[in-house]
């Protein structure tokens, strides 16, 4: 992974200085909280219900175990022993004291890691798929690109003050696992005809209150051009971007407004200035950086496959967990490990201090000390040994993070919601959680088979809920908590927003619908191999309504 | 009904405005405006504590008397008052009540 150099090391140490200097003159009231509150956010630091919020950066989703102790460290000593991985691959405290946030800040920068662009209207933690440098099916890492990205981002003087905050995500597979299409702009790395690399360029993707899925505007852009490309495009954005309207300032509006072919024009015309200048990325640099992220040396490992299926035999959960939580890596002796973060009736998301430590202790006796997090709020261990696979089961079970659940009804992406959340309207974790209580059987999840379930407290959609193949959106009618579902949605290479699939339902009302809405599916599929999502596309709506809606009114 | 509330500037504590002129961290005591007139009192109240650098995210909101005890009408301040549903161990609701008196009914 990348480490920092004296340059970065300094910058933000001395980042850490100035914003420790500017607390104090906070805390002396010096200053006015007017005055503070863009300062504070620069590094990471809102206000919420009942206490400031940290959240700190974790670039491309890229952590070492010597971070995660230290986010550990945090939990436990400025904060309540736990942290909430989020969907945009972050984490975050939801109990420092503004006093402590100099002294946390001081510990992040000793671990290379900081919260700098975690909020604001600049270019944000750039996202990546969580399997890359792992996975199969893989082009290439699209970290390096991610990394000269944050690089060229951060404290960009020209995009540090845009219309509305700016979310990049890239990845190096068909397959998306990084939901380009939901950002503001998507990058797929992958090879044209003469093996070059280069990135097909989506634009002007996002949830919120206006769900729109982003445009191609660009099928190939050689990697040499990555950055003239972005600036192209951020500098269109920064003078045409909306700013008389908070709700209408981001990017996706303005490609709406603007119509996809002209945007592109637009941005290929200012490419046109900006092209084969200073943005070039020499080969040499792609190089240095590409270097940094060079795979772990993995020695053959022959004996895994004989060693799983002695294993299988052993334990019915181990096998279960195999067949949930582990993917194909690139080489055949190696896996990729999914450690959920979801176990059943838990909050989505939360990990306590003790196991990070446990988890980080992990990566580093058995997956090359590297881990990742992903925007599904979930631990990866992309490269175990298939040999290895049950003593890392092992040690998960004695932590409780051993859940065989990915990809299943119970693996729900929630937002904290009005539980913590100072934008909610009503409460997502508790609905997480009763939803899980109610599929808890594993044997009934695998039966329903792949479902992504995504759940947002409020319209700004931090949980994802356009996108989940069962989107559920609380809202706040007349003082009480409503829960719109939306259906069909999907955020992968063929990414859909979901539709609203009729009125909302209250708080004690949602499980049972999404039960009767799992139901309907089970009635209908095809087979088993037909999953929920294929078989919305393929029927549509209405028979969902009618179990939910008409069946219930005749009932009546 | 209404009470004042907002947030400590040091720590971001969720606190009430009270009737001996501090800031506390349980609704319990906090001061109740019957009429229009304490309200603009109390909320005059806030904007000077808020230009004090005391507290921040100044509100006024509007609670209710259940068997004695202070209620907000909103949910969100229901849960401000006490912490996260999902952690009982967490926030007001989990301070020992004879000291706080947190109200956790959400």
């Amino acid at each position: 992974m990348y480490r920092y150099d004296e340059f970065d090391q300094s910058f933000v140490e001395a980042r850490v200085a100035q914003f420790t200097d500017q607390v104090e003159r906070r805390l002396a009231g010096e200053i006015t909280e007017d005055q503070f509150r863009p300062l504070r956010l620069m590094n990471g630091v809102y206000l919420q219900l009942h206490a400031y919020m940290l959240r700190i950066a974790v670039p491309y989703g890229t952590l070492n175990s010597k971070q995660l102790r230290m986010l550990a460290h945090i939990a436990r000593t400025y904060d309540k022993g736990y942290g909430h991985f989020t969907t945009r691959q972050n984490i975050q405290f939801n109990w420092p004291a503004l006093s402590d946030v100099p002294a946390i800040l001081a510990d992040l920068a000793s671990v290379q890691m900081h919260a700098i662009q975690t909020s604001g209207n600049c270019i944000r933690n750039v996202t990546a798929d969580h399997f890359a440098g792992a996975a199969a099916d893989e082009v290439a890492d699209p970290r390096p690109y991610a990394e000269i990205l944050r690089q060229w981002s951060s404290v960009h003087p020209e995009f540090s003050y845009l219309p509305r905050k700016f979310k990049i995500a890239v990845t190096g597979a068909g397959r998306d696992r990084a939901a380009i299409q939901t950002h503001d702009i998507g990058l797929h790395l992958k090879k044209n005809g003469r093996g070059e690399l280069g990135f097909a360029v989506y634009v002007g993707g996002g949830q919120g209150r206006t769900p729109m899925v982003a445009k191609k505007i660009n099928d190939f852009v050689p990697e040499e051009h990555l950055l003239s490309y972005c600036t192209a495009i951020l500098r269109v954005y920064n003078l045409y971007g909306r700013r008389d309207n908070k709700f209408k300032a981001r990017i996706k509006i303005l490609v709406h407004e603007t119509g996809v072919e002209e945007f592109a024009r637009q941005v290929e015309a200012e490419w046109a200035e900006l092209k084969d200048g200073e943005l070039t990325l020499p080969a040499a640099d792609i190089a240095a950086i590409n270097a940094y992220f060079a795979p772990p040396n993995l020695p053959a490992r022959p004996d895994g496959d004989q060693a799983l299926k002695q294993a299988r035999l052993d334990s019915k959960s181990f096998g279960e967990w195999l067949d949930q939580n582990v993917i194909t890596h690139r080489h055949p002796d190696y896996a990729g490990v999914t450690i959920s973060l979801k176990g059943i009736g838990e909050t989505p998301g939360d990990a306590s201090d003790s196991q990070m430590d446990a988890v980080a202790d992990i990566a580093e006796k058995f997956a090359f000390d590297e881990l990742r997090v992903s925007h599904e709020q979930n631990l990866i261990l992309p490269h175990v040994a298939r040999a290895d696979l049950r003593a890392v089961y092992d040690r998960l079970v004695e932590i409780g993070l051993a859940t065989a659940n990915s990809n299943l009804i119970t693996d729900i992406i929630a937002c904290p919601g009005l539980d913590y959340c100072a934008l909610a309207n009503a409460r997502s974790i508790s609905v997480a959680q009763e939803i899980s209580n109610r599929f808890a059987g594993l044997e009934r999840q695998r039966d329903i088979g792949e479902l992504k379930l995504k759940i947002s407290g409020c319209i700004n959609a931090c949980g994802h809920h356009h996108v989940g193949h069962i989107g559920i959106l609380g809202v706040e009618k007349k003082g009480a908590e409503l829960y719109q579902v939306t259906l069909g949605g999907s955020g992968d290479e063929n990414t859909t927003i979901g539709e609203i699939v009729g009125r909302g339902f209250a708080p004690d009302e949602i499980t049972n619908a999404i039960e009767k809405i799992v139901d309907t599916y089970l009635g209908l599929r095809l087979d088993r191999s037909e999953t929920f999502l294929n078989a919305y596309r393929r029927v549509g709506s209405a028979p969902f309504k009618e179990a939910l809606y008409v069946s219930e009114a005749r009932a009546a | 009904m209404k009470v004042l509330t907002a947030n400590r500037l040091s720590d971001g504590e969720a606190v009430w405005y009270a009737p001996d002129h501090s800031w506390i961290e349980t609704l319990a005591g906090a001061e109740i405006a019957r009429d229009k007139e304490h309200e603009e009192r109390l909320e005059a109240i806030g904007k000077a504590a808020f230009a004090a650098n005391q507290v921040l995210d100044v509100d006024i909101i509007d609670v209710e008397l259940t068997d004695g005890a202070i209620v907000p009408i909103r949910l969100r301040e229901r849960i401000r008052a006490a912490g996260p549903t999902n952690r009982a161990d967490l926030g007001k609701q989990a301070r020992p009540r004879g000291k706080t008196e947190a109200n956790w009914v959400i």
